[in-house]
């Protein structure tokens, strides 16, 4: 038989096709809880009246806590998947990520997210083959503004 | 937070300050609620080690967050972050600690907005590094700031 190509069509078909988007309003707790995650003990993301008197004008994110916008649906782990393919490979692990960051992400903001797979590349690693997914997800938020753009590497290998 | 750091007060090869972080396996779990990001191997570590890894792996976006935090932590509340990129090179574990540093390698003036490069990158604690990028921060430029007092100021 001959060997299975790793890089489909059915996966160069969705190469730029953008996916549904998903808006999730920035909420006071969920701000708090990953600063304290990150261990980031900056007022400028916990303490109203701090934050206020910035030139922020009241409480921000950090800068990635983008990330956590809409993870659990684009992962592809529960409730739906984004990028709607078969997989090649079982095992993922995030390989890079770069950010453009144009907005601060205020409390309160609904922050919308759509993404798009824009490249699949393949690598021969040191004991396997490696695919390689880049996508690129943007941020806007309620008044239309690009708040920021990631391009997000992942990397994919058989067990 | 330190005081002010202006787009004069920066030199080609200046260090920015080490952030120093110390993950723990609670922590993953935390930071796994806070992005909503349940892969089992960065908190589960019986289900890690099944897969061949020694224990558990930090998570790639909280050592991102980590390189976020040291350049926000450098520039204060009046700098801004721009682009921040960097690559996970090989994983780490939690209770070892990760040494957060950063270099400037160019600082330059752009459609008015006075911006800095640095090279990026954590180090564990025997001095490897297991993730590394690069960061462009905006700062407030003192100079910028007198002759917009000046221009404007009234006679």
């Amino acid at each position: 038989m001959p060997e299975q190509p790793v890089i489909t069509d059915e996966m160069r078909s969705i190469i730029g096709v953008e996916s549904e988007p998903i808006s999730e309003v920035v909420e006071r707790g969920a701000i708090r809880r990953f600063a304290e995650a990150i261990e980031d003990t900056n007022p400028l993301y916990v303490d109203e009246v701090y934050a206020r008197k910035t030139r922020y004008g009241g409480i921000i994110a950090p800068p990635t806590f983008l990330c956590s916008i809409g993870h659990l649906r684009k992962s592809g782990r529960s409730g739906g998947d984004l990028f709607d393919f078969k997989r090649p490979y079982p095992n993922g692990r995030n390989a890079g990520t770069e950010w453009e960051f144009f907005e601060p992400v205020r409390l309160g903001d609904t922050i919308t997210m759509t993404a798009s797979i824009v490249d699949f590349y393949e690598k021969q690693g040191r004991e396997k083959p490696l695919l390689f997914t880049v996508s690129e997800l943007t941020f806007r938020n309620q008044l239309g503004q690009m708040v920021a753009k990631l391009r997000s590497i992942g990397v994919s290998f058989p067990d | 937070m330190g005081k002010a750091l202006y787009f004069e007060d920066i030199v080609d090869g200046m260090e920015v300050p080490t952030l120093r972080k110390q993950t723990t396996a609670v922590q993953l779990v935390r930071y796994a609620g806070a992005e909503e990001d349940f892969f089992e191997f960065h908190i589960n570590e019986p289900y890690a080690r099944k897969l061949g890894m020694p224990r558990q792996i930090d998570q790639g976006f909280l050592k991102n967050a980590f390189l976020a935090q040291l350049m926000t932590d450098w520039i204060g509340i009046e700098g801004r972050l721009k682009k921040l990129a960097c690559q996970y090179r090989r994983p780490s574990y939690p209770d070892q600690p990760s040494l957060c540093k950063g270099k400037v390698t160019r600082k330059y003036e752009q459609d008015g907005q006075f911006l800095v490069d640095c090279d990026v990158w954590i180090e564990d604690g025997e001095g490897k590094v297991h993730t590394s990028g690069t960061a462009t921060v905006a700062l407030p430029s003192r100079e910028a700031l007198i002759r917009r007092i000046e221009e404007g100021a009234p006679d």
